[in-house]
């Protein structure tokens, strides 16, 4: 009775098009990026404007029905997996560029704006957006508020936290603030820094004022390849030691350079058994000094080869390697299960070694890129979903790669957030009393709970079941309790 | 957790004392050195003394992270840095010789290199705290990137003391540059503003811009080439000692600070046009690329300059001199002024550390 009512009240506020009810309609959006979990939500509301926005939350609220918003879709946690009893909330109509400040160095967007859209935009001034995830073609800005999303340049020039100035923000009840100021700081606590990354439990975001970056006078790229993983791993920390910060430093291991290779043709040397990127960028008078003494400290270290990009287009292709590992993985095995860890660099060989272990014990494959310069490890871990078990076993696999990451003093998710995915090893990292301070958190913003439920912060009920779990069976059978398609 | 038994007894003491307050509806006043007192809200009742947790826990240069202990004091740490030459990049202001790191975080001031290498907050990796149930709580980490739960240890980041005591931080590093030099050039303040923000839009390695008495000073730094060619770009004279020159004006040593008159902080859009809020140019200056400007003034004129920087995208208050927290901090939006309470209420139930 009350749902009718619901449905009725929500057709007055939208226009009929940004409404999707029927089940065909509704399809497109049973899943993220995280495409093994799957469910149809209550509806799908797209609004067109904040207003439209703030109406749909405040009758949501009303109704205490759940809400999970969605960006993109990109989101590689299912941090917007639906429900069959939320509303989703897509903000894929709220795209316009709204201001550029091109002397102040900002931009004022919608959250539906795709991160690549705002540097293409702003490119006529010089200037661009730093974060740049491997998606940014696809990903939306209020996506990557929402996950804190970092990608390969962020050692040097930070996350999203680190680039965004404002927010306005609709809470649960409809209510409209503005977090964070057009200066460099606001008063009171620093509800800007909770709401980045928080993952859709606190609010929905509807303008994002971001920190354009001025476009560095030239960047070259460094490609090292070494005789061992440990090796290269060493050439990082010797890198860091010489007080470099390179632009950006990754590294990739043989499996992903070869799956990498027959896709892109990046020009990685197959014969290594690791590769490093080392990105150099400003002044060409910087950047000539710090790739000579990048090449050095390679030379020390042991590399056996090391290329320097000539020009854009080959700089561009070194990197096209890298930002492709994803789908170049995805052509080489029927599925793969992304892992997110960030651990203190010092324990990469130590951590390298014991995914080796664990791949020959679950008889799967395993890629690793590494965002190397800051500690953050995926692990591609290859799978066939149609193969009975294979699927918990990658997941099994998963789950003991990121409990070895907090037990090595890292964490579980550097960059993709927890969403459903981790939700379990939450519990592992955090006590007891530092969830029921999260959910306290929670509860200042949204009071019944109503946004992206079961996301991101475990009940202590679930962590409860999850301990007895893994005591009763020696070993974690995570997600057992949700849908699999 | 697993604590040595120094930290033990330590943490054990405070949560003795935090709970013995909760239970009869005492207060507790967190305190370092004393040295940013005049700058937050006031603090009452029997004292933790922060300073008697004391030391670097954990340095790995290579791994460009630092975990410190609340007591230490802020010099203690930059000189074990330097050392292994890096930095705290956000340029903390000390306000005193014994400053404290628990003192800096809770204050959550940054330095002239705000603008350019980010603030305090954007170089927090973790934070333990103890809250006002005596709960001792662990929040982010001491890895670079991590988005695991909500990023408490920023909201704890110039929280001033009213959510707990903040036992233990863990920070980013950076290098020092290898070169840095100062140029001064005789502007208006006009000018000032437009050439801050123009300059540092055409990527010139700027780590920080002032304006005071009429002088422009620009700062440069990085690669020794990259210096000295942005030096001869920008043009300009050289400053003699300019570290002096620096560390004088973060810690308000500069002539611009002295005598009893209030300061006002004013923090606005880096563009904001010049506006004679003071009675002449000689009682404002401008700092971080022109998003914050520092005014000798009255309190009466507070109204006025806040009406000003809300024009202009930012808030203002009395840094120096303040009578009341109504002076020294703009109020909230209703709805925000509601979260901030109840996320108060949760960290510290039984009101023993500072009200907002």
């Amino acid at each position: 009775m009350k749902s009718a009512s619901f449905f009725e009240a929500l057709a007055a506020l939208l226009p009929a098009e940004n409404l999707k009810i029927a089940e065909e309609d509704m399809r497109p959006y049973e899943c993220d990026g995280l495409s093994m979990y799957r469910a149809l939500p209550k509806c799908v509301a797209l609004p067109a404007n904040e207003a439209e926005l703030a109406a749909v939350m405040q009758l949501c609220h009303a109704h205490r029905v759940p809400v999970v918003a969605r960006g993109a879709g990109t989101g590689l946690s299912g941090g917007a997996t639906p429900s069959p009893d939320a509303l989703l909330l897509s903000t894929a109509k709220m795209m316009r560029i709204l201001d550029i400040d091109a002397l102040g160095c900002t931009a004022r967007v919608q959250p539906g704006v795709r991160n690549l859209a705002i540097s293409e935009a702003v490119s006529q001034y010089g200037l661009y957006y730093a974060p740049d995830p491997s998606s940014q073609i696809a990903c939306s800005i209020g996506g990557n508020v929402a996950e804190n999303s970092g990608g390969v340049h962020c050692l040097k020039y930070g996350l999203t936290i680190h680039n965004i100035r404002k927010l306005r923000v609709v809470l649960m009840t409809g209510e409209i603030v503005e977090l964070g100021t057009d200066a460099l700081d606001a008063p009171g606590y620093d509800l800007l820094a909770l709401m980045i990354g928080s993952e859709g439990l606190l609010g929905i975001v509807t303008e994002v004022t971001v920190k354009l970056t001025p476009k560095p006078q030239l960047a070259q790229v460094a490609m090292a390849s070494f005789a061992s993983v440990e090796a290269a791993g060493a050439a990082v920390g010797y890198i860091i030691a010489a007080g470099i910060i390179p632009a950006g430093l990754e590294m990739m291991d043989k499996i992903a350079t070869e799956a990498v290779e027959g896709f892109v043709h990046a020009g990685y040397d197959l014969d290594a058994a690791a590769i490093l990127l080392c990105e150099s960028d400003g002044t060409p008078e910087e950047v000539a000094d710090e790739m000579a003494r990048v090449s050095e400290v390679l030379r020390n270290a042991g590399a056996t080869d090391i290329k320097v990009s000539q020009n854009e287009a080959e700089r561009l292709r070194y990197w096209s390697g890298r930002k492709n590992a994803f789908p170049a993985t995805g052509r080489i095995s029927p599925d793969y299960y992304c892992m997110d860890g960030t651990i203190p660099r010092a324990q990469l060989p130590r951590v390298l070694n014991v995914i080796a272990v664990l791949s020959a014990k679950y008889n799967l494959r395993c890629a690793n890129v590494f965002h190397a310069g800051d500690g953050n490890l995926h692990p591609l871990i290859m799978f066939d979903a149609n193969v009975p078990g294979e699927l918990e076993r990658a997941e099994e696999f998963g789950a003991e790669i990121l409990e070895l990451c907090v037990e090595v003093g890292g964490t579980i998710t550097g960059e993709h957030g927890v969403g459903i995915e981790k939700i379990n090893q939450m519990c592992v990292q955090f006590s007891p009393k530092e969830l029921t301070r999260m959910h306290e958190i929670k509860h200042a913003f949204d009071e019944h709970g109503l946004l992206n439920p079961g996301k991101a912060v475990p009940t202590l009920h679930r962590c409860a079941e999850f301990g007895k779990m893994r005591i009763g069976q020696g070993k974690p059978m995570p997600f057992s309790d949700l849908p699999r398609f | 957790m697993c604590l040595t038994s120094y930290e033990q007894i330590m943490i054990e003491h405070w949560q003795s004392q935090i709970k013995a307050a909760a239970a009869k509806g005492a207060k507790l006043a967190i305190r370092g050195s004393g040295s940013k007192a005049f700058c937050g809200p006031v603090a009452n009742g029997e004292i933790i003394d922060t300073r008697e947790h004391v030391g670097i826990v954990e340095y790995e240069p290579n791994e460009l992270v630092i975990v410190v202990r609340c007591g230490t004091r802020i010099a203690d740490v930059e000189k074990a840095m330097a050392d292994a030459g890096q930095m705290l990049a956000f340029e903390p202001p000390h306000f005193g010789e014994h400053a404290t790191i628990g003192g800096m975080v809770a204050s959550g001031l940054s330095g002239p290199r705000r603008p350019y290498a980010g603030a305090l907050r954007d170089f927090v990796l973790g934070c333990k705290v103890l809250d006002g149930k005596g709960d001792h709580l662990s929040f982010g980490g001491k890895v670079m990137k991590n988005v695991a739960g909500f990023d408490v240890s920023r909201l704890l980041t110039g929280s001033q003391g009213t959510l707990g005591v903040i036992t233990e931080v863990a920070f980013k590093c950076l290098p020092v540059p290898k070169a840095q030099q100062t140029r001064v050039f005789e502007f208006d303040a006009q000018t000032a503003i437009e050439r801050m923000n123009r300059w540092y839009g055409e990527a010139n390695p700027i780590t920080a811009t002032t304006w005071v008495g009429g002088k422009l000073y620009v700062r440069l730094a990085g690669a020794a080439p990259a210096v000295q060619s942005a030096a001869a770009n920008l043009g300009g004279e050289a400053l003699a000692i300019d570290a002096d020159w620096w560390r004088n004006w973060r810690e308000q040593k500069h002539e611009f600070f002295a005598g009893d008159q209030p300061l006002i902080r004013l923090a606005c859009k880096s563009t904001a046009a010049w506006s004679d809020l003071a009675s002449n140019a000689e009682q404002q200056a401008i700092d971080w690329g022109g998003a914050q400007r520092w005014l000798r003034a009255s309190a009466a004129q507070l109204p006025a300059v806040r009406a000003w920087a809300k024009t202009q995208g930012g808030h203002a208050g009395i840094f120096r001199g303040a009578n009341s927290e109504a002076e020294r901090s703009e109020p909230l939006q209703t709805a925000l002024a509601a979260v901030q309470a109840k996320i108060k209420a949760s960290f510290d139930p039984y009101q023993v550390f500072s009200s907002l």
